[in-house]
């Protein structure tokens, strides 16, 4: 007992005496994250108080941004929907399909490595060369997907995917559930695996059905994943600036704009730096809200 | 027997939905754009490199590259320098500022970078850094830090306490430690971060498309759109300059799929 008290206190005064190592070693890492990341997130709050083009002197005009950001925005709001509606679906999409193949290849099989391999592929490419990928099969003269349906004379269902207000949207949301459905899903095996085969086996000999398994064993114990998911689905749909400047730059008519987009063009086709700022910040705190909120319901739930 | 039936047709639909367009893509990168246009799916009338002829004739593809490659190195192995050595500092200092440490590198995976670009814009012009890729590195390794500060930072708080103990009676520095025992014993910890900074700054487009305009200095997906506008609707160039800047990515996911599935995940199953 006495021994061991020394022993802890000896231990205790060594790391002491040399915290100075420790110090040193986090400081190039805070200096370089200090100086391009917090210190510019705090800079984000000077611009949004200011009128700027980026070149002249910038003018103090308060919270006029903001204002007009609230009240007099008809784009923000689109694309403050726009970017809700994305993630929501993103959200609901993916996750279904990723625990849904998940409880389908969570048994270690020669054919469940194989999906498994396959279904995690895309997540290994570019945002570019999917969207590459996707321009091409929905391309309304020469894509895929449309030469496929004329020639099975469903021609009314040709559409122009991309290229329409009314389907713009829902077709990268699309793209963008089958980029990282694998990536999920693999997260969802790992935490299924962790769930005792007992309660399986329990559940079996109560004669419950594949459903009622599911309903009874799989979805609880899988909770706690499942909020895993469901936040970094989210922040990725925030993320998702490179599919949609690869595919539509937000277009047509601005349906598929999602924050991100807009605040690069606010910025660099209108030269409204400081108005750029503003809609930087509404996303910061969009995010807060909307990851808090996942966070409560998800917790409350087990 | 229904669970069977419907298993079997969900997985076989997924499998066609990618197994389908990456068919069209590694086919029609041999074929010419009438071909792609008529049977997407047929084998090309007459096997011919002539596309990627054309596009290492035609352009930069290869300065594309070696862009890439240049920039993706070094903003892993700097990241994983710097991430590593940090996290064991947070791991090692049960105090408040190995907490505030670890909360703000937190911050950084709450807000994602990208409503950073403004501010990173203005100072880089500032400070002459766009177009440069110590510039852009820089930014890479910023962005990625919080991600491998976390993944690290867990790894390194599960290394059992009496090792870092035992080295610290025998009189062992901090920095002795971490070279000689955390980092030789998170090597799959560092492989995992590895292979996912990897891909994040191989595949990424944003930064690029921020800060470099030069067409000498521009990465592959930033490239990539250039050649979009200029072969139009020329799917076959596209294409094969698709195939390019994927070839790399996928040889090592093929020769080495465990450790991507575990890197592309780490992060979230760590949370």
């Amino acid at each position: 007992m006495s021994g061991a008290t020394r022993r802890t206190s000896k231990n205790r005064r060594s790391v002491q005496g040399s915290k100075t190592a420790l110090y040193w070693m986090s400081a190039p890492a805070l200096a370089l994250y200090a100086f391009l990341f917090l210190f510019p997130v705090l800079s984000n709050f000077r611009y949004a108080l200011m009128k700027w083009d980026g070149i002249d002197e910038g003018e103090f005009v308060g919270l006029a941004n903001f204002k007009k950001l609230a009240t007099d925005d008809d784009l923000a709001t689109k694309v403050l929907g726009n970017n809700i509606e994305f993630m929501f679906w993103v959200v609901i999409f993916q996750t279904t399909l990723a625990l849904l193949f998940a409880t389908y290849l969570v048994k270690n099989s020669r054919a469940s490595l194989f999906f498994r391999t396959l279904f995690f592929f895309p997540t290994i490419l570019s945002s570019v060369s999917v969207a590459m990928i996707w321009l091409f099969l929905y391309d309304p003269n020469y894509g895929a997907i449309n030469t496929t349906l004329i020639r099975l004379g469903l021609d009314s269902f040709a559409l122009n995917w991309l290229g329409s207000e009314t389907s713009a949207l829902y077709a990268i949301i699309f793209v963008q559930v089958w980029f990282h459905t694998g990536q999920m899903m693999v997260i969802y095996i790992a935490g299924l695996q962790q769930i005792p085969a007992e309660l399986y086996e329990a559940a079996n000999v109560d004669g419950a059905s594949r459903w009622q398994q599911f309903k009874s064993v799989t979805w609880p114990m899988a909770l706690p994943t499942s909020a895993v998911v469901v936040a970094y689905t989210t922040i990725q749909s925030f993320r998702a600036f490179d599919l949609v400047y690869a595919t539509t730059q937000g277009g047509p008519n601005n349906t598929t704009s999602i924050l991100t987009t807009m605040i690069f063009q606010t910025a660099f086709n209108e030269f409204r730096f400081g108005y750029a700022a503003s809609q930087s910040i509404i996303m910061i705190i969009m995010i807060f809200l909307i990851t808090g909120l996942q966070r409560r319901i998800l917790r409350t739930r087990y | 027997m229904m669970y069977k039936i419907t298993r079997w047709i969900a997985l076989s639909f997924f499998s066609l939905l990618i197994l389908i367009p990456s068919t069209m893509v590694l086919l029609g990168s041999f074929k010419t754009d009438l071909e792609i246009y008529d049977s997407p799916m047929a084998l090309p009338v007459k096997w011919t490199l002539d596309n990627y002829q054309r596009l290492l004739d035609d352009g930069d593809i290869l300065i594309n590259f070696k862009n890439s490659v240049i920039v993706t190195f070094f903003s892993v192995a700097i990241t994983l320098l710097l991430a590593s050595m940090v996290s064991f500092a947070i791991a090692r200092l049960m105090n408040v500022t190995g907490r505030v440490l670890f909360v703000l590198f937190a911050l950084g995976l709450a807000i994602p970078g990208q409503v950073n670009i403004i501010p990173i814009y203005l100072l880089f012009s500032d400070l002459g850094l766009t177009n440069t890729f110590h510039g852009l590195i820089a930014v890479n390794i910023v962005a990625t830090l919080p991600i491998s500060v976390f993944i690290l930072t867990s790894f390194f708080r599960e290394l059992p306490n009496e090792m870092y103990e035992v080295a610290s009676i025998d009189g062992a520095s901090h920095l002795r430690v971490f070279r000689s025992i955390a980092v030789p014993l998170s090597r799959p910890a560092l492989g995992a971060t590895a292979i996912f900074l990897f891909v994040i700054c191989w595949n990424d487009l944003l930064f690029p498309l921020l800060l470099i305009t030069e067409s000498a200095k521009k990465t592959l997906p930033l490239a990539m759109l250039d050649y979009r506008g200029e072969y139009a609707t020329s799917f076959s160039m596209i294409f094969t300059a698709v195939m390019v800047a994927s070839i790399p990515m996928v040889v090592m996911y093929l020769a080495m799929q465990k450790s991507f599935v575990a890197g592309l995940t780490a992060g979230a199953v760590k949370g």
